[in-house]
C-alpha cells in the first residue's frame, strides 16, 4: 500500500509523458505563434512602407484637388483589385502638394472632394473637412491623414502602404504640415519620430531615396 | 421480432445509446413549461443547423479570394440553379438567428432562469451570443462588396483605437497593412472553421446543462428561488406536475421551428439574396457603406457620441457590456423570478429595446450624412424665386453652386444634416446669417474662404427672403436704432 508521499512507477511515467507533451507542445507554439503574426512582424521590419509615384507635376494643375490611384507597394496574389488604392491630391502651387488618404479620419470611410464648397465630406458619419485637410465639422477628431511626398524628377512621390487609420504609428507620420522640398519634409518627419527605432529603420531607407 | 427491430438491437448492443436517448426524450417537465414562450431556444437551434447546411452548400461554390469572391457571389446569384435562392436562405437566415438568439435572451432574462443553478447556462448563452454576431460580422465581410469592404475599413479604425495594441490587432485582422487578399482569408476561416466549431461546442454544453438542470419551470410571482432549497423544490415540482418531455412539450417546438423555417424560405422566395453591392474596388469611392441591419444601430451611436466621448465609448463600453451580461447571475442570483414582481429588469428591456429601435431607425436614413449628389440634383424650388430681386436669384443660384443643400434642405429636398431653410429668415437675423456663413460653428465649416464677399451678400439677401407668408423676418431692433441714431445724427450734423 503506497503512502501518499510515495509515488509510483507508472505515476511517475505517466507525469513524465505529461511533461514531455508539455514540452513539446511548447516547442510547437513558437513556430505557430510566428506565423499567426507573421503580418505584425513584417510590418516591424518596415517593409510595407516605400515610395510610390502617382503622377507627373503636370498632371495635377495648380490651386487644385485631384483624385489618384496607385497599386499598394506590398500585394499578394490574391488582392485582385484591392490592392489598388485611392488619393486626394492637392496641388497648392509650384512644387507644394498635399496628398491626402481617401480614407475618413473618423471611421475609414472614403471621403469625396467638393471643389465649389471647398470641402471634403463623408458619406458615413458627416466628417468635413476644409480644401487643407484640416478638420471642419462632424465626428473626426484631427484632420485628414497626409501622406508624405517628394517631387522626384518631375514624379509627385508619395509613401504608402498602409491603411491609415487613428491609431497607427504611421498615422503620426501623416498629416505633417510641411507641404515644401522633400529633404525638408524628410527632416521634419525625421525631427519628430527619431525616437522610435521602427521609423529610424524607416528614415534610413528614404534618404537613400532622397 | 421484425428483420428492424433485430438490426436496431444489432446496432444498440454496439453504440448502446437506446437508453440515454429515451432517458432525454421522456425526461419530466413542469406542465406549465409546455408554452409558446419556451420555443426560441430550440428556433434558434434550428436556424442554426440551417445555416450550417446552406453554408456547405455555398461553400460549394464560393471562392475565398480577393480577386474573385465577388464574381464567385454573382455566379451564384446569376449562374448556378437556385444558388440564387442557396444565399438568400442564408443571408435571411442569419437574420433570423440574431433576431431569434436575442427574442431568447430577453424571454430568458424576463422569466429568471439565469439564476440559481442556471448560471452557468446564461454565461455559456451570452458567449453564443457574441459568436452570433461574430459570425454576422465576418458572414457580411465574406460578401466581398463595397460594403464589406469599407464596413472592414470602420472595424480597422475602431481596432487602431486600442492604446497600445492598437496597430498590432489592426495588422491582424487584416493580415497585411491594408485590406486585401490575407483580409477575406482569415475572415474565411473565421467563419467556416473557427467561429462554427466553437458554436457548436458551446451549443451542446448550453444544451447540456438544460437537461441536466431541467427547464425553468414558469416563474410563480412570490416563488423565491433561495440556494438551500431551490433543487429540492424544482424536484418536487416535475415529480408532482411533470410531464415528459416528448410529446407533452415539444410539439410547439416543433410546429415554431416549422414555421421559423418557413418564414426564412418565404423571406428568401419574396425578398432574394442580399447583394453583392457594387465590386470591392478601392478606387471607386462613390459609395455610402452600410453595416447589415443588426449593425445599423452601432453605425447610428457612432454618428451621435460626441467625439471626445467616441474612444472612450467604443472600448470601454463592450466591456462594461459583456461583463454586467456575464456577472448578471451573480448580482441577482437567488430571489424573485417573474417579470411581475421586477419593474426594473422589465424597464431596463424596454429602455434597452427603444434605444436600439431608435438608432436602427435613425441608421435608415442617416440624417446626419450630407447628401453627397444633392448639388447636381435638386434645383432651387421654383416658389423660391418668385418675386425675387436680380440679388437675390444670385443668392439661390450661390446656395445651389456652393452646395449648401448637401446638409441643409429647402422645400424639403435636400440633406438632414443641418436645419431646414425654408424658415431660416425667422431664427436669424442678417447680421447672423452672415456670420453663420462665414465663420461656421455649431457642426456648419465656415465658408469665409470658399465665398467672394459678393457672393456672401447675395447668399445672404436670398436667405433673409426665406420666411413664411405673413411671418416677418428676424431682425436686429437695437441695430435699427442704432443704424437711425446715427443717421439722425447726420442728418442732424450740418445744423
Amino acid at each position: 500500500m503506497p503512502n501518499e508521499n510515495t509515488i509510483s512507477r507508472r505515476g511517475l511515467f505517466m507525469k513524465l509523458g505529461i511533461l514531455f507533451n508539455g514540452l513539446i507542445a511548447t516547442a510547437l507554439a513558437v513556430p505557430v505563434a510566428r506565423f499567426l503574426l507573421s503580418s505584425v512582424t513584417r510590418g516591424r521590419a518596415s517593409a510595407y512602407l516605400s515610395w510610390v509615384p502617382l503622377g507627373h507635376v503636370s498632371e495635377f494643375p495648380e490651386g487644385e484637388t485631384r483624385l489618384s490611384t496607385f497599386r499598394n507597394p506590398y500585394v499578394t496574389p490574391t488582392d485582385g483589385k484591392t490592392a489598388e488604392t485611392a488619393c486626394w491630391v492637392r496641388r497648392v502651387e509650384g512644387e507644394q502638394f498635399q496628398v491626402f488618404a481617401i480614407n475618413c479620419a473618423h471611421l475609414g470611410c472614403p471621403v469625396r472632394w467638393f471643389a465649389q464648397s471647398g470641402l471634403f465630406m463623408c458619406p458615413c458619419h458627416g466628417g468635413a473637412y476644409y480644401r487643407d485637410g484640416s478638420r471642419a465639422s462632424g465626428p473626426p477628431e484631427r484632420g485628414l491623414f497626409e501622406y508624405p511626398y517628394k517631387v522626384q524628377d518631375g514624379m509627385v512621390t508619395i509613401q504608402a502602404g498602409e491603411l491609415p487609420t487613428p491609431g497607427a504609428p504611421t498615422a503620426s507620420l501623416f498629416g505633417k504640415k510641411a507641404p515644401c522640398g522633400a529633404r525638408n519634409e524628410l527632416v521634419s518627419i525625421e525631427s519628430k519620430l527619431s525616437a522610435s527605432s521602427e521609423t529610424n529603420a524607416l528614415l534610413r531607407k528614404t534618404k537613400t531615396w532622397a | 421480432m421484425g428483420v428492424i427491430g433485430q438490426i436496431g438491437q444489432w446496432f444498440d448492443r454496439r453504440l448502446q445509446l437506446a437508453n440515454p436517448i429515451r432517458e432525454v426524450v421522456e425526461h419530466p417537465v413542469p406542465r406549465n413549461t409546455a408554452s409558446w414562450f419556451y420555443v426560441f431556444g430550440s428556433a434558434a437551434l434550428t436556424v442554426f443547423l440551417l445555416q450550417l447546411v446552406t453554408g456547405i452548400l455555398l461553400a460549394l461554390i464560393y471562392v475565398p479570394s480577393a480577386g474573385e469572391a465577388w464574381s464567385s457571389l454573382q455566379a451564384l446569384n446569376h449562374d448556378v440553379t437556385l444558388g440564387w435562392f442557396i444565399r438568400a436562405m442564408h443571408g435571411w437566415g442569419s437574420n433570423f438567428m440574431v433576431a431569434i438568439v436575442l427574442i431568447h435572451m430577453v424571454q430568458v432574462f424576463l422569466f429568471g432562469a439565469y439564476k440559481f443553478p442556471r448560471e452557468l447556462t446564461w454565461i455559456v448563452g451570452v458567449f453564443l451570443l457574441l459568436m452570433t454576431l461574430g459570425m454576422a460580422f465576418t458572414g457580411q465581410v465574406l460578401r466581398f462588396d463595397q460594403d464589406a469592404y469599407w464596413g472592414l475599413g470602420i472595424g480597422a479604425s475602431i481596432a487602431s483605437r486600442v492604446p497600445i495594441a492598437g496597430p498590432i490587432i489592426v495588422k491582424l485582422m487584416l493580415g497585411g497593412p491594408i485590406i486585401a487578399g490575407a483580409t477575406l482569408s482569415r475572415f474565411f476561416a473565421l467563419h467556416v472553421f473557427v467561429i462554427p466549431g466553437m458554436l457548436i461546442g458551446f451549443v451542446c454544453l448550453h444544451l447540456l446543462m438544460v437537461l441536466k438542470l431541467g427547464i425553468n419551470e414558469w416563474p410563480m410571482p412570490g416563488r423565491l428561488v433561495k440556494r438551500a432549497t431551490y433543487e429540492n423544490e424544482y424536484h418536487q415540482l416535475t415529480r408532482k406536475d411533470g410531464a415528459p418531455f416528448v410529446p407533452y412539450a415539444v410539439w410547439k417546438d416543433l410546429f415554431f421551428a416549422a414555421f421559423i423555417l418557413l418564414a426564412v424560405a418565404a423571406c428568401a422566395l419574396y425578398f432574394g439574396p442580399f447583394g453583392p453591392t457594387g465590386r470591392p474596388d478601392p478606387t471607386v469611392i462613390q459609395t455610402a457603406p452600410k453595416p447589415d441591419y443588426f449593425f445599423l444601430w452601432l453605425y447610428g451611436l457612432l454618428s451621435y457620441l460626441p467625439p471626445s466621448m467616441e474612444t472612450p465609448a467604443l472600448l470601454i463600453g463592450p466591456v462594461v457590456a459583456i461583463a454586467f451580461l456575464i456577472l448578471l447571475p451573480f448580482l441577482s442570483g437567488e430571489g424573485e423570478k417573474s417579470w411581475r414582481r421586477r419593474p426594473i429588469a422589465v424597464l431596463t428591456v424596454l429602455l434597452i429595446a427603444i434605444i436600439l429601435g431608435t438608432l436602427t431607425h435613425l441608421a435608415g436614413y442617416t440624417p446626419w450624412s450630407p447628401h453627397m449628389n444633392a448639388w447636381s440634383g435638386d434645383p432651387v424650388p421654383e416658389q423660391f424665386l418668385h418675386g425675387r430681386t436680380a440679388l437675390e436669384r444670385r443668392g439661390a443660384l450661390v446656395l445651389q453652386v456652393k452646395q449648401c443643400r448637401n446638409c441643409h434642405s429647402l422645400g424639403e429636398s435636400g440633406g438632414q444634416r443641418g436645419p431646414a431653410l425654408d424658415s431660416v429668415a425667422v431664427r436669424l437675423t442678417q447680421d447672423q446669417l452672415i456670420r453663420q456663413v462665414i465663420q461656421g460653428g455649431g457642426n456648419m465649416p465656415a465658408y469665409g474662404k470658399s465665398l467672394s464677399p459678393a457672393e456672401t451678400t447675395a447668399l445672404v439677401a436670398f436667405l433673409e427672403t426665406l420666411h413664411p407668408r405673413g411671418q416677418a423676418p428676424a431682425r436686429d431692433a437695437a441695430r435699427d436704432i442704432a443704424l437711425s441714431a446715427d443717421k439722425d445724427h447726420r442728418q442732424g450734423a450740418p445744423r
